[in-house]
């Protein structure tokens, strides 16, 4: 019954209109930025590099696909968040408002199921978004700029990986870049069981992404004890693969905490929906 | 005592939000093959009541059986046997009318093929807009697809709170002949909530009534409203002796009403074959006898008092 509950909620996904709109808003914005740097990727280059031109010689394309896609993540990591609130905080809000809810809950499935097969849903939804993102930056960035070394610009230095050394970053820093973002969907879905409107819980994901974003960024000690527990400062836990050498202590902590927000999250959301009276 | 099956078995049922009551002590029980009616002013309890039976709300005291096992601890198999439409038929807008029967069908805990779908599209009328979205569909539609969706699974018990709600007087026929088909042709049993107490008095054989969250009364239909006295219309060619028949015999004037040439006549409904008899013996013609809104005046008079 998982299953058939799960590609359920996978064809109400495919078919609401809304959905699309975090895909066709990767695409266009990826466009653009790989425009932007076709036109005018040397100039955007050379800002950066003007720092070491008196000390370092580059050789080569430095403006290839790895260094594209790396931008790419960079500037949208923030942004895809919204992107998935935006479908996955109207999962359950949006059938209350419908009315829908009272047809789906007198189904013989138990609301736990209903929920796992939500929650299943918008992981890979999450993980669609994430691929597109992925074949945006990576895959059509390396078809435009072509291959070449990346190079990666630290606080603390410059860091310069080889052709074949790369690709496996990507990998892992998607990965983890994913696990983010269904921390973010199961934060969405988990608002979502509290409301009974659809703009409820999506502009609540958005604050909260808002507000940790911004006590995270801040550099008062005040926030010190806090800052390493917040879901949001784990979500550049991608950039870890492009350390040189690996610090897997840190890759370990962000998976920890991550996980343990969703299964904390997942346990809020079960609860409520379980015992939530359905009066819609 | 009935001695046919019990399908459902509502005892003491309470249900608190806070500090407002909604149902304070509700009991009934209906039996397979019943019609059963579902009366009560609005705020009386009777959509609580109807979603406490299907766990859309958890009660705060009392007890559910359903087909004879507990409703908290056998949910999914009661409502494997349940089909219903609570309050309006909300459907997915941005899907077709085929689409939602089949979103449904897949988690109604029966296979259902795509036949059967079919067949209950046409069952209800909506042969040729299957493939529409629901956004573009008029409420009539939408509640003949709340019918098609609530026999998907060939259910035992229908639970219609208001199906006939913004149809049009043909599809309130056809909602009726519906409901009567399927208790006399296909043995189902239905619980039906309506506004419209002439629609109960047709179709239900049992009922009950709440109000303000308590059982007032619940029975057979001709039983509870047999026991009453009913308003009664004769058309006669010459009311002032009629009336003047009727107050030497055992009738006397504030039970009596002249409308023109009709007299409306409080009566129990044994005494309308003794009055008829009387009219015609003195050569007083009835062309015809009605019963006045029997079920309204029995309701109104158990609310209000």
């Amino acid at each position: 019954m998982l299953f058939k509950s799960t590609y359920n909620e996978l064809l109400k996904i495919a078919f609401k209109p809304r959905s699309y709109i975090g895909i066709a808003g990767i695409i266009l914005i990826i466009s653009i930025i790989l425009f932007a740097m076709k036109v005018d990727g040397s100039f955007y280059i050379s800002l950066i590099t003007g720092q070491f031109d008196q000390s370092l010689l580059f050789e080569g394309e430095i403006l290839n696909g790895n260094l594209i896609a790396y931008i790419i993540i960079q500037m949208l990591i923030i942004h895809v968040p919204l992107l998935i609130a935006f479908v996955t905080g109207d999962l359950v809000s949006g059938e209350s408002a419908m009315g829908t809810i009272r047809l789906l809950l007198t189904k013989p499935v138990s609301r736990s199921t209903i929920l796992w097969s939500k929650f299943f849903a918008s992981c890979i939804y999450t993980l669609i978004v994430m691929l597109c993102l992925a074949f945006m930056s990576f895959v059509l960035g390396k078809l435009i700029f072509g291959q070449g070394d990346l190079m990666v610009l630290k606080s603390d230095g410059l860091i310069v990986f080889q052709e074949g050394d790369i690709t496996w970053r990507f990998f892992y820093g998607f990965a983890i870049a994913f696990l983010s973002l269904v921390t973010v969907a199961t934060l969405a879905l988990t608002l979502s069981c509290f409301s009974e409107n659809s703009i409820g819980p999506i502009v609540a994901t958005m604050g909260i992404i808002l507000l940790f974003t911004i006590i995270g960024s801040m550099d008062v000690p005040v926030f010190d004890v806090i800052r390493p527990f917040l879901f949001t400062t784990h979500m550049a836990a991608w950039r870890y693969f492009f350390d040189d050498p690996l610090n897997t202590t840190n890759i370990f902590y962000s998976i920890t905490i991550l996980v343990a927000h969703i299964g904390v999250l997942l346990a809020i959301a079960f609860y409520k929906f379980n015992k939530k009276d359905i009066l819609s | 005592m009935d001695d046919r099956i019990k399908i459902v078995e509502v005892k003491n049922l309470v249900k608190n939000y806070g500090n407002f009551c909604a149902v304070k002590d509700v009991s009934f029980d209906v039996y397979q093959n019943d019609v059963f009616g579902f009366l009560g002013p609005n705020g009386a309890g009777k959509s609580t009541t109807i979603r406490t039976i299907l766990s859309l709300i958890s009660p705060t005291s009392g007890t559910i059986n359903l087909f004879g096992k507990s409703l908290i601890t056998n949910r999914n198999y009661a409502l494997s046997k349940i089909g219903c439409i609570v309050e309006k038929p909300d459907f997915y807008k941005y899907l077709s009318a085929k689409k939602n029967l089949e979103i449904f069908a897949r988690i109604s805990g029966m296979s259902i093929s795509k036949t059967k779908v079919s067949e209950l599209i046409e069952f209800v009328g909506l042969t040729g807009r299957e493939n529409d979205k629901l956004s573009g569909f008029s409420h009539g539609m939408k509640q003949r697809l709340g019918i098609a969706q609530t026999l998907l699974h060939d259910p035992e018990l229908i639970i219609l709170d208001e199906p006939t709600t913004g149809l049009d007087p043909q599809g309130i026929i056809d909602i009726r002949n519906l409901i009567l088909q399927l208790k006399n042709e296909k043995n189902k049993t239905v619980i039906l909530s309506s506004h419209i107490l002439s629609e109960i008095e047709l179709i239900a054989n049992r009922m009950i009534i709440i109000n303000k969250g308590k059982t007032i009364v619940q029975g057979n239909v001709v039983d509870l409203l047999n026991s009453e006295e009913v308003i009664v219309q004769f058309k006669v060619d010459d009311v002032s002796k009629a009336i003047e028949l009727l107050k030497q015999s055992e009738f006397n004037s504030n039970e009596i009403t002249n409308n023109d040439s009709n007299l409306l006549i409080h009566t129990k409904v044994e005494a309308i074959a003794i009055i008829n008899n009387l009219f015609c013996s003195n050569t007083i013609n009835v062309s015809s006898i009605e019963t006045k809104r029997k079920l309204e005046d029995y309701f109104l008079r158990l609310i209000n008092t």
